[in-house]
């Protein structure tokens, strides 16, 4: 468990156990809070199957939405073909859009002004 | 042999208040069961304190240093008052992923409507949270700057469904991998009694190859079951940093 890599340090015995802890504290806070961000490379091991996945689902999403409350509004307000066609391109667009957003990267936000501050930490959501 | 026997819900004792069906079935007993296994997990592995961790406290202090990172770098410090919430929902998931990699033990994660429950009580909360934080300014949100006003018409239906199918898209996701993956090992695993029971001797040889397939895919599905819980929480984070930071 411990840092056996220096034999300096080992052969130094007990006597400096206090400076190995802080050395070790030093190197990662132990709340995790202050800490650095992990490089890009973490996000970027999660994989390009998962990714492709992502994207499919965000576009099968908004489909869902859109022609579910379609058919909702349709029964509600008894205007059979038109809601569901009105709401099936609404349902298309929001899925385009949500795939836009998840390829580009510019997070969830409603709206295009997102872009600066989505883009300021640098990285892609990559899952 | 039915590769989708393995989600069905089995009433363990019946309940029922009114004409509501409550009965505690085999995936309450999963939930139960993960409940139980984070919160000793957690109160044992913290129990001692130490400096130098021992097993069950590095992993413990692994998993939350694990969430806690990935609320900052993906919500910012803004969002540290939810950190509760998304470790509950973290370990829920994950430990409800891994566990159904066990035989015989149910995946409650491979039931939309468990998902669907935890989606829709993020977007509801997010959505809360926007609102409280904002107030009005939330709804000109799905107005973009800059955009002709005759456009409005088109746009505005357009950002609101796209809103709307953020719990749908995020339930989806985690439904559909546990359940094509645990399908999937079953179908394989379904080749080998096929195999044996139709080429007699010859089966036990070729039926060596879909085990090899199954124990390939059973390391896929423990990575699925991590990325997949990880996929959940870091949209969330996304979500809850959209509602602090309203563009």
């Amino acid at each position: 468990m411990l840092n056996s890599e220096d034999p300096a340090v080992l052969a130094s015995g007990l006597v400096d156990i206090e400076e190995r802890v802080r050395m070790a504290r030093e190197k990662k806070d132990s709340t995790g809070w202050n800490r650095k961000p992990d490089s890009p490379s973490d996000l970027k091991a999660n994989g390009m199957i998962s990714y492709a996945f992502r994207i499919g689902t965000e576009l099968a999403a908004g489909l869902v939405v859109g022609v579910g409350s379609g058919i909702l509004i349709d029964q509600w307000l008894g205007t059979k073909p038109w809601g569901l066609l009105l709401m099936f391109f609404l349902g298309a667009g929001a899925g385009i859009l949500n795939v836009y957003r998840a390829i580009n990267g510019l997070g969830y936000a409603t709206g295009y002004q997102g872009t600066k501050s989505a883009g300021d930490d640098g990285q892609k959501p990559g899952c | 042999m039915d590769p989708l026997h393995q989600f069905q819900i089995k009433s363990i004792f019946n309940f029922s208040i009114g004409h509501t069906d409550v009965s505690f079935s085999n995936s309450s007993l999963s939930m139960v069961a993960v409940v139980v296994i984070v919160y000793t997990l957690m109160m044992l592995g913290m129990r001692s304190r130490s400096v130098v961790p021992g097993r069950l406290q590095s992993l413990a202090e692994v998993l939350y240093e694990f969430v806690s990172g990935t609320l900052r770098d993906n919500a910012g410090h803004e969002a540290r008052p939810f950190f509760p919430f998304v470790f509950t929902l973290f370990t829920f998931i994950l430990f409800g992923n891994v566990i159904g990699m066990i035989p015989w033990v149910f995946t409650f994660t491979s039931h939309i409507i468990v998902t669907f429950a935890m989606a829709i009580f993020v977007f509801l909360l997010v959505t809360l949270v926007a609102i409280v934080r904002h107030g009005v300014k939330f709804f000109t949100s799905f107005m973009p700057h800059g955009v002709p006003m005759w456009l409005a018409p088109i746009l505005i239906p357009i950002e609101v469904v796209s809103y709307m199918s953020r719990p749908i898209s995020l339930s989806i996701r985690l439904f559909a991998n546990m359940m094509a993956g645990h399908a999937m090992m079953k179908v394989f695993a379904g080749f080998v009694i096929l195999m044996v029971s139709g080429m007699g001797a010859a089966g036990y040889v070729a039926g060596a190859l879909p085990v090899a397939v199954n124990v390939a895919l059973v390391g896929f599905e423990l990575m699925v079951a991590f990325l997949q819980a990880y996929v959940f929480t870091i949209l969330t984070c996304l979500y809850l940093k959209d509602a602090i930071h309203l563009h």
